[in-house]
């Protein structure tokens, strides 16, 4: 590997930018793809793919056998609320490898007692936000139940493009919160991209059940397919998780 | 503390502008069980000092010893290594799969 590519590879990798590097494996012959330049390039479909699912693996293309090392970001996970639930979610996310933050600007929840290992900003989201600079590869939980806490997190939330966006409440709770919301400035696409009730359909009814489900929504909107995620959803209503 | 790829890859840009000859090796098929998927690496410089892996700790050893080879050659090299493999007592994976490692060097032109 050219130094010049390591170092264009570590660059993109400390701004949390997706890369791909091929290498011809018969030549070593190697070049990085950064992520805005996939669309366009000629293995253009294999590359989305495997940068889709996060994985690395061997190609054939033109004849030849292409390694295309996948280089995501770190998934991360910002918990707004320090409640019961994010007890569990928080451990059972990192067991996941993501990087997780809670956030809880009520000092008796946000407490290292409470979350051992977990870094937590005891601050309103207005100050503890901005400063964790989420990006596309962060999913984004509200479960605070209390709208000055949740509404102006949300509203962060969908300016940064976050890959999932969930919030707690059931469906009369989401209803009046999308009123709130619009209210603020929030538009329909905004609102629809909020995963509420949270979690999938699977009965779960105990903080670390609802643990289980928001996890395996997240995993589903980070790996799926967007038709295939589609389909899923149609197959599964939502918990209610209220 | 265990060491992400990010933290493997700064050593070997840190390593090779410090003026060491480092080589990376890359995990870029897997069969069967493999300890390491496709994508884990290992870097390692010209005294010898690694880090990062691409197998359960089997076969790391061979690999730094090829490694020092292609940094003395700049040619990369494909490595396999499997249980059936005749070095495998030395050097197979105890775990049964068999897995492909690239290794390069960083800096060649």
């Amino acid at each position: 590997m050219k130094l010049e590519t390591l170092t264009q590879l570590n660059a993109e990798r400390a701004a949390r930018r997706p890369v791909i590097v091929v290498t011809d494996v018969a030549t070593g012959d190697q070049r990085l793809v950064k992520a805005k330049d996939i669309a366009t390039d000629p293995l253009g479909a294999e590359l989305s793919k495997q940068l889709r699912m996060g994985k690395s693996g061997m190609i054939e293309s033109g004849g030849k056998k292409l390694f295309l090392n996948v280089y995501a970001p770190t998934a991360r996970l910002v918990v707004v609320g320090a409640v019961h639930i994010s007890q569990a979610l928080a451990p059972l996310a990192r067991s996941l490898d993501y990087d997780v933050t809670v956030v809880d600007p009520r000092t008796a929840f946000a407490s290292p007692e409470r979350f051992p290992d977990v870094p937590l900003i005891a601050e309103w989201p207005d100050v503890a936000l901005p400063p964790l600079n989420i990006d596309h590869y962060t999913a984004f939980v509200a479960l605070t139940h209390d709208p000055k806490i949740d509404d102006p997190a949300l509203l962060h939330a969908f300016e940064r493009d976050c890959f999932y966006i969930g919030a707690l409440g059931s469906r009369k709770t989401h209803a009046k919160r999308a009123e709130r919301l619009k209210a603020q400035g929030a538009d329909d696409a905004d609102i629809a991209r909020i995963h509420a009730p949270i979690g999938l359909s699977i009965g779960a009814v105990s903080p670390s059940e609802i643990a289980v489900a928001i996890m395996a929504e997240i995993t589903a909107e980070l790996r799926l397919p967007k038709e295939g995620l589609k389909q899923g959803e149609k197959q599964t209503a939502k918990v209610q998780a209220a | 503390m265990l060491n992400r790829d990010e933290d493997i890859l700064q050593a070997a840009e840190n390593w090779q502008k410090a003026g060491h000859g480092v080589a990376l090796a890359t995990v870029v098929e897997t069969w069967g069980s493999a300890p390491r998927p496709a994508g884990s690496s290992l870097v390692i410089n010209d005294d010898g000092t690694f880090l990062g892996s691409v197998s359960g700790g089997c076969v790391e050893g061979a690999v730094v010893t090829e490694a020092l080879d292609v940094i003395a050659s700049g040619k990369p090299k494909m490595l396999e290594f499997g249980v059936a493999d005749e070095t495998a007592w030395n050097v197979g994976l105890s775990c049964g799969g068999t897995i492909r490692v690239f290794v390069e060097k960083v800096g060649q032109s």
